[in-house]
């Protein structure tokens, strides 16, 4: 059968947990994202708008020199960098955005990390011609200042939040307040595969077109699926987007790289799969980092698009299944995975997606295997942060 | 029947409106906690809403966040919090309502949960993000020992889910009469009315209006829509002001007295 449920589970994991005030407004998104995805009109204003505004479907190269180095698999990268505004997140902003049009929503709210959410929903209510206040954590504002200001060009407000650890969840809290206080002309455009239903399908399958696209993409240059699929998760959309529609090919191994920050052992991590633990956060059941009072614990990653304490429920019933599994890569290998894709490829990823290079470099897949990676964006927003990183690295090792 | 049940039959057979207190358990201190609710007590604030913090509490403004960063900076958890009750419960009989967040009740455990709310003396409880659809298996644990569980219902509930609602709820029935965090506000909503006759359209039982209400004018206008008024972040408030001076609980317990007087002189 087909998941989520009627009630928004994928096995043990999902559901709606929200303040009452917000169920009328999950209930209706439910209710207009069926219908929109009944209406030949919506779904070809949507794919012209995915082939002509975003730019898709996104290339899959093959990354020979990378390859050659990791010791001969064929790893293909799928260029989700290339999007439009630099990140596959605009896949889901901008169908979002024209639910909420079609909701009769005149402003949009969202919350960002590491800020590609924010600015491909900014762009999207630019195109649109919505109202859009993006929610940042404070944090995050410092160490992604360039998409604040892309945000802010694009005509959004950047509401800096100030609360709690002031990172990314931070930013859903305040955005969940805003949506609760307007929600009657508000739609809030949610960036990931969590949240409480109908957000982790929607998105999910907003998303699913990269593997979509993939595995055509694949099978025109290989004959064949391939082996492994690696990607990164913070919420898990970009991974989502590209495992869902392998789900059904059992030879296909997938893994999921989540932010080992510091390392484990140290606590300073963003790996739900690692040190979580059941919980409800943020309106859905899933892996949550808490203590043992169910406070939520503070997170930490270089890469602010995953320094997130929670993960989308479907990946923690993909991995109860032990269809996908999940390990996790410290800051110091994603910024390996970082510099590594420069110098071989020509190609700046974002430290998000540097963290599934990272995981080729610790687990070279065997010769002749052939392996995607979803590369989820670029990394011209971090160049500041990894020159920083880098530099220390530098003079702890002279 | 729990205090709860019994103090709402008390106030209709006197022909009064009832006043409903909110603080964070606590804030700034459980001793400071307790005190404070045997002032609630002797000048007969008919339920108190005992806050569990949480470190992400979404559905609530700056007041109670703060509240909540206090009470989490001496690690407050639902153990202390039935402790403390248990040792005041002695000389209080003030209905009791604890109000959390789902997560820390869900590491708890619910069975848990339920048999030290009723060892505590604590007469029942409302989950903020557990809406009744999920609520099945909590509804029967807290049925099976005998406590309250209180559910909301917004401005923005349909009249399927009132009626719904209406059932599962037991002790009163919570109105947030606006859509928002919690917070003081100015105004009065003037859909109240409509959507308090709703929900008495399917039920007997009695109807808190909360999320909002300030001040004593406030409470009076409020009341005049429902069975009881609930007052959070003004309490709160005082709380965060008066609490480091010398009988902080008693200045925060006048305040509470003056919101208290004009309800229970009846309307």
């Amino acid at each position: 059968m087909a998941l989520p449920d009627k009630r928004g589970y994928f096995g043990d994991y999902g559901g709606k947990f929200v303040p009452e005030i917000l169920m009328y407004a999950l209930e209706e998104l439910e209710k207009t994202y069926e219908e929109a995805c009944n209406d030949p009109q919506f779904l070809d204003q949507f794919s012209y708008l995915m082939a002509n505004y975003v730019g898709r479907p996104t290339p899959l190269y093959y990354a020979a020199r990378l390859s050659d180095y990791l010791g001969g698999a064929k790893i293909y990268l799928k260029r989700e960098d290339l999007c439009h505004t630099g990140a596959h997140k605009i896949n889901n902003a901008l169908a979002q955005c024209l639910l909420a049009l079609r909701m009769g929503k005149k402003r949009i709210i969202a919350e960002t990390g590491a800020g590609q959410h924010g600015v491909a929903t900014a762009t999207a209510s630019a195109m649109l011609g919505l109202e859009c206040d993006i929610y940042m954590g404070a944090v995050d504002v410092k160490r992604q200042e360039l998409n604040v200001f892309r945000m802010e060009l694009l005509g959004a407000r950047v509401i800096s939040v100030e609360q709690g650890s002031k990172i990314l969840k931070d930013a859903i809290n305040e955005a969940l307040r805003d949506w609760v206080t307007n929600v009657d002309t508000t739609h809030y455009v949610l960036g990931t595969v969590a949240g409480p239903h109908p957000f982790p399908r929607m998105v999910r399958d907003f998303q699913s077109v990269i593997g979509r696209e993939a595995i055509k993409q694949i099978k025109a240059s290989e004959d064949r699926m391939p082996d492994l699929l690696v990607a990164c998760v913070g919420g898990g959309s970009n991974s989502m987007g590209l495992f869902y529609p392998f789900i059904n090919e059992p030879s296909v191994e997938m893994v999921g790289v989540e932010a080992g920050g510091f390392g484990i052992p140290t606590g300073l991590h963003a790996a739900r799969f690692q040190g979580g633990k059941k919980g409800v956060f943020q309106g859905a059941l899933s892996y949550v980092l808490q203590d043992e009072d169910g406070q939520i614990t503070e997170t930490h990653s270089v890469s602010a698009g995953l320094d997130y304490a929670s993960v989308g429920p479907e990946h923690c019933h993909l991995r109860d299944l032990k269809r996908c599994k999940y390990v996790s890569v410290t800051d110091d290998v994603a910024l390996e995975g970082f510099s590594l894709l420069c110098k071989l490829e020509g190609i700046i990823p974002a430290l998000e997606s540097s963290h599934a290079v990272g995981y080729l470099i610790e687990n070279p897949p065997e010769k002749g295997k052939v392996v995607i990676l979803n590369l989820s964006g670029r990394g011209d927003k971090d160049v500041q942060v990894a020159k920083q990183e880098l530099q220390k690295r530098k003079h702890s090792h002279d | 029947m729990t205090r709860v049940d019994d103090r709402f039959a008390l106030l209709k057979k006197n022909g009064q409106k009832g006043f409903i207190a909110y603080i964070t358990a606590g804030d700034p201190t459980l001793e400071f906690t307790e005190r404070l609710i045997i002032e609630m007590d002797k000048i007969g604030v008919d339920v108190l809403e005992l806050g569990v913090p949480f470190s992400d509490p979404l559905a609530d403004g700056p007041v109670i966040q703060s509240a909540m960063i206090r009470a989490l900076k001496n690690k407050t958890n639902i153990e202390k919090i039935c402790k403390m009750v248990k040792q005041v419960r002695k000389s209080v009989s003030i209905p009791i309502i604890l109000f959390s967040y789902l997560n820390p009740v869900y590491q708890y455990g619910i069975e848990k949960f339920a048999r030290d709310l009723k060892d505590a003396g604590i007469d029942g409880a409302l989950l903020l993000d557990l809406p009744v659809e999920e609520s099945s298996e909590y509804c029967s644990v807290m049925e099976k020992y005998g406590l309250n569980t209180v559910f909301l219902i917004a401005p923005t509930t349909t009249e399927q889910r009132v009626r719904t609602i209406a059932q599962y709820s037991t002790g009163f029935i919570y109105y947030v009469s606006r859509t928002g965090v919690t917070g003081e506000r100015s105004d009065v909503n003037p859909e109240i009315e409509n959507k308090v006759r709703l929900i008495k359209s399917y039920t007997d039982k009695p109807v808190a209006i909360g999320f909002g209400v300030s001040d004593p004018q406030q409470a009076r206008l409020v009341a005049k829509y429902g069975d009881a008024v609930v007052v959070g972040s003004a309490v709160v408030r005082r709380i965060q002001e008066f609490a480091e001076a010398n009988d902080g609980h008693i200045s925060v317990a006048e305040f509470v007295r003056s919101l208290v007087t004009p309800l229970h002189q009846g309307a």
